[in-house]
C-alpha cells in the first residue's frame, strides 16, 4: 500500500457513528429516490380503486360531516360563529396531516424492515418521503377546503381571512416536523420493544380529543380539570398553537394565539426533531439485528 | 494496483433467543457499564464461536470474528463457506445494511450490492416505473438509469411487457428485469450473493457473462458469495473461505476451492478401524473409503474422472456364501442404485482372512454433488443374514467439471449422467 491511498477513502463502516452524524449530502444524493418513492406512494395508494383519488376527498368529508352530527348537533358545541363544515374541515385537513405523517413514519423500520434488510439507502429517506407524499394528499383536502369556502363566500357567511394566513407555509412545515420528530423517535424506540407502537396507536387517538379541532380554544377558557388551568394547558401541547393559528388566519376564529407560543411549538419542533435524529441514526445502524 | 477495500478487524456478536425482557434488562447492564461506568461492553466477552451444531453456550454469539483482509483493485474474490458460516453477514457490514460490532471497514468507490435482484419491486408499478425505483434504490440517479433505460429493458428480454404492471411478471421476468437493473448498476464495488442461483441455463448464461464483463472489461472489484463452486471457480481469481465466522484461508481460488471441497471430503469419504467398532459373527470391516482412482482420500473427486471405492475386512471364520452390498444415496436420501461386491452372490466361498475390494465407478456416470453410501455384509447360511448394516457409512462429494467461461454451470437434472452409445446414421 503506498502512503497515498490511505488518505482518499470513500466509505468507512465504523461500529458506531458519532453522535450527530447526520450526512445531509447522501440524502441531497439520493434526492431521486426521494422523489421516486413519493410518485411509487401516490400512484400506487389507490391502484385499482375506482374512485380513486376522491377518496382523499370523501375522507374529509365524511368526517366532517360526522363532527356535525355529533359534536355541532347532539353535544351542541358552539363554532366560534363560523358555519360548521368550514370550522370542522380547517381542523381535520390539518390534523389529517400530522396524524398521516406522525403514523406513517412512526412504521419505519417495522415497516421497511425487507426493504432496509436488502440494500442500503439513507433511512431517513423513506420517513422524508412519507411527509413529502402525504402533502399531496392534503393539498387535495385544501382544495376542498377552498371550495366549501368559496360557498360559504356566495352565501355571504364566510369570515374574512386576514394576514395571518400568510403564516401557512410556516404552519405546514411545522407540523411537517412535529410529526416527523415524533415519528421517527417512535420507530426507532420501536425496533427492539413494541410496546410503545401499541401504546402510541390510542395515544395519537387521544391527542386528537386534546387539541381544539372539534370545540374551538375559546371554548376551553376558565375552564378546569383537578386543578388545571386547561385553557393554558392546551398550549403546550405543542400542534395546538399551529391550529389556532391556521384557523385564526383562515377564518378569524377566536383570537390569535400569540408569537410566544408559535415560538414554543417551533422550539418544540427542532429538539424534538433533534431528539428523533439522533436517535433514529443511532438506531439505523444495528436494527436490522433486533426488527 | 490499489487497495480498494480493507477490511480490519471485523467482529460481530449476535444474540441468540428472543427478545424478551431479559433483553432489557441485558440493555441496562450494558448501558450502565458503557455510559456510566465507562467499562467495555460486558457481554462482548463471552460470545462463543458460532458452530450450530453444538447447543449454545452463551447467550451471544460471534457470528464473524476478527476477519482480516484487504482487496485490490480489479479482484474478483469469492467468498467460500457453508450456510451459516458468515459469509452473508459479512457482504451486509459491506453494504451497510448492518453495523459491525467492532472493527472498521474502509472502502474506495461506489459499492454497489446485489443481495437480492429486484429489491423495492412494487407490485402495482409496471416493469419501466420499477427500473426507476429499483435504479434509485440501488443508488442510481435519474439520468443515470434515463440513459440507460434502453439498455436495461434489452437485457432483461421483457420490451414486451415492459409498461405492466410487474404483478403480472412471473417469477422469472421479475428476477430477469432485477437483475439487469442491477447489471447496469456500473458500481466501483460490487457485491453479490448468491443471485446466480436463479433463472434458466440461458440467463445464467447472460449474467455470468455481465459479471465476467464487469470484473474483467472494466476493471471492477466484485465480491461474490456463492456455494455453486463451478460460477465461482469461472468468475473468480482469488478466494476466502469462511469457517464459523472466521476466516481460514485464502489464496488463489483453485487451490482455495479444492482446499474447501477437501475440507468437505477429508472427515466423511474415508474411515478406517484399528479396533474394528463394525464387527459381528466373524466379520470385520476395517476400513472403507472412496477416492479419485489412483489418488490420495484428500483429492477433490471430478465427475469427469474415474473413482474407486475400497473395502478392506476381515473374516475369521470362512463364509460360504458371503457378499457385500451397497446403496448409493443422493443428498436428498433417496436410493439411487444398489451395486454389489466381487463375485456372484450364492456361489462366493470365503476363507478366513483378510481381503479388500476395489470398486471402480466410470467417470461421467455420477452428476455432481453430494452422496452417501449404505453398507450391507450379508451372508447365507440357512437363511440370508446381514453381518452389518450401516448406513450412511461414507459421504462424499463430486465436484462439477471446468466448465468454460459461458458454458452451462447449473447442475443437469438426474444423479447419474451415463454416456451411452449412441450411433446417428444419415439416412436421406
Amino acid at each position: 500500500m503506498s502512503q497515498n491511498n490511505q488518505e482518499n477513502w470513500t466509505t468507512v463502516i465504523k461500529p458506531r457513528n458519532k453522535l450527530f452524524e447526520v450526512n445531509l449530502k447522501e440524502i441531497w444524493d439520493y434526492r431521486d429516490l426521494l422523489m421516486l418513492f413519493v410518485k411509487r406512494d401516490i400512484i400506487t395508494s389507490y391502484k385499482q380503486t375506482i374512485l380513486g383519488p376522491l377518496w382523499w376527498i370523501i375522507q374529509p368529508a365524511m368526517t366532517v360531516i360526522m363532527y356535525m352530527v355529533v359534536f355541532g348537533g347532539i353535544a351542541g358545541i358552539p363554532t366560534d360563529g363560523i358555519p360548521q363544515p368550514l370550522f370542522y374541515l380547517s381542523g381535520v385537513c390539518m390534523w389529517q396531516y400530522f396524524s398521516t405523517c406522525l403514523g406513517s413514519t412512526s412504521g419505519t423500520f417495522t415497516g421497511n424492515a425487507g426493504l432496509f434488510g436488502k440494500v442500503y439507502f439513507p433511512r431517513l429517506i423513506m420517513p422524508l418521503e412519507k411527509v413529502i407524499s402525504s402533502l399531496v394528499r392534503f393539498g387535495i383536502q385544501l382544495f376542498l377546503f377552498v371550495i366549501v369556502y368559496v360557498y360559504f363566500a356566495t352565501q355571504g357567511v364566510a369570515p374574512t381571512p386576514n394576514w395571518y394566513l400568510l403564516l401557512f407555509p410556516l404552519l405546514v412545515v411545522m407540523l411537517a416536523g412535529l410529526a416527523l420528530g415524533f415519528g421517527i423517535l417512535i420507530s426507532s424506540m420501536t425496533t427492539k420493544y413494541r410496546d410503545l407502537s401499541i401504546l402510541f396507536s390510542f395515544i395519537l387517538h387521544l391527542w386528537m380529543y386534546a387539541t381544539p379541532i372539534v370545540y374551538p380554544l375559546s371554548q376551553v377558557k376558565g375552564k378546569t380539570a383537578a386543578g388545571f388551568d386547561l385553557y393554558t394547558l392546551m398550549h403546550y401541547n405543542p400542534v395546538t398553537p399551529v391550529l389556532e393559528a391556521f384557523k385564526y388566519g383562515a377564518l378569524g376564529a377566536g383570537e390569535f394565539i400569540g408569537w410566544g407560543w408559535l415560538a414554543y411549538s417551533f422550539g418544540f419542533m427542532l429538539v424534538l426533531l433533534a431528539l428523533g435524529i439522533l436517535i433514529f441514526n443511532k438506531v439505523q445502524r444495528s436494527f436490522m439485528d433486533t426488527v | 494496483m490499489s487497495t480498494v477495500i480493507e477490511f480490519n478487524d471485523i467482529s460481530k456478536l449476535y444474540r441468540l433467543g428472543l427478545v424478551s425482557t431479559r433483553t432489557l434488562s441485558h440493555d441496562l447492564n450494558r448501558w450502565w457499564a458503557t455510559n456510566v461506568m465507562g467499562k467495555e461492553d460486558p457481554y462482548l466477552t463471552i460470545g462463543s464461536v458460532n458452530d450450530r451444531s453444538k447447543a449454545a453456550e452463551s447467550e451471544y454469539v460471534w457470528a464473524l470474528r476478527n476477519i482480516d483482509f484487504k482487496v485490490e483493485q480489479g479482484d474478483v474474490v469469492g467468498i467460500i463457506g457453508k450456510n451459516g458460516a458468515g459469509k452473508s453477514t459479512l457482504l451486509k457490514i459491506l453494504s451497510k445494511i448492518t453495523a459491525p460490532t467492532t472493527g472498521t471497514i474502509k472502502a474506495k468507490g461506489r459499492i454497489g450490492s446485489l443481495l437480492e435482484v429486484g429489491t423495492g419491486f412494487h407490485p402495482e408499478m409496471t416493469g419501466r416505473e420499477n427500473i426507476y425505483l429499483n435504479g434509485a434504490i440501488l443508488g442510481m440517479t435519474k439520468p443515470e438509469i434515463a440513459k440507460k433505460i434502453d439498455e436495461i429493458v434489452e437485457f432483461s428480454g421483457c420490451a414486451m411487457y415492459i409498461d405492466t404492471p410487474v404483478k403480472r411478471y412471473s417469477s422469472g421476468m421479475r428476477v430477469r428485469l432485477g437483475f439487469a437493473v442491477a447489471a447496469h448498476l456500473d458500481p466501483e464495488i460490487l457485491v453479490v450473493d448468491e443471485v446466480l442461483a436463479v433463472g434458466d441455463a440461458e440467463f445464467q448464461k447472460k449474467a455470468i457473462g455481465k459479471m465476467q464483463d464487469v470484473s474483467k472489461g472494466e476493471g471492477r472489484t466484485v465480491l461474490f458469495v456463492s456455494h455453486n463452486m463451478t460460477s465461482v471457480k469461472a468468475l473468480c481469481k482469488r478466494g476466502v473461505i469462511l469457517k464459523d465466522g472466521m476466516l481460514v484461508d485464502d489464496g488463489e481460488i483453485d487451490t482455495i476451492v479444492s482446499h474447501y471441497l477437501r475440507g468437505d471430503n477429508a472427515a466423511a469419504n474415508y474411515k478406517t478401524w484399528d479396533q474394528p467398532e463394525i464387527s459381528n459373527k466373524g466379520f470385520e470391516l476395517l476400513e472403507i473409503g472412496i477416492r479419485k482412482k489412483g489418488g490420495d482420500y484428500q483429492d477433490v473427486i471430478r465427475m469427469d474422472q474415474e473413482m474407486e471405492l475400497v473395502i478392506r475386512y476381515r473374516l475369521k471364520e470362512a463364509k460360504d456364501p458371503f457378499w457385500i452390498t451397497l446403496h448409493m444415496k443422493n443428498e436428498q436420501g433417496n436410493k439411487i442404485f444398489s451395486f454389489t461386491g466381487a463375485g456372484r452372490c450364492y456361489d462366493r466361498h470365503h476363507e478366513a482372512g483378510e481381503y479388500q475390494q476395489v470398486c471402480t465407478i466410470p467417470a461421467n456416470f455420477l452428476n455432481w454433488g453430494n452422496y452417501a453410501i449404505d453398507f450391507m455384509a450379508i451372508q447365507k447360511s440357512n437363511n440370508i443374514e446381514a453381518l452389518a448394516n450401516e448406513g450412511d457409512i461414507i459421504s462424499f462429494t463430486v465436484a462439477n467439471k471446468q466448465v468454460a467461461i459461458g458454458g452451462f454451470m447449473g447442475k443437469e437434472p438426474g444423479d447419474v449422467t451415463p454416456r451411452f452409445d449412441f450411433v446417428e446414421e444419415k439416412l436421406k
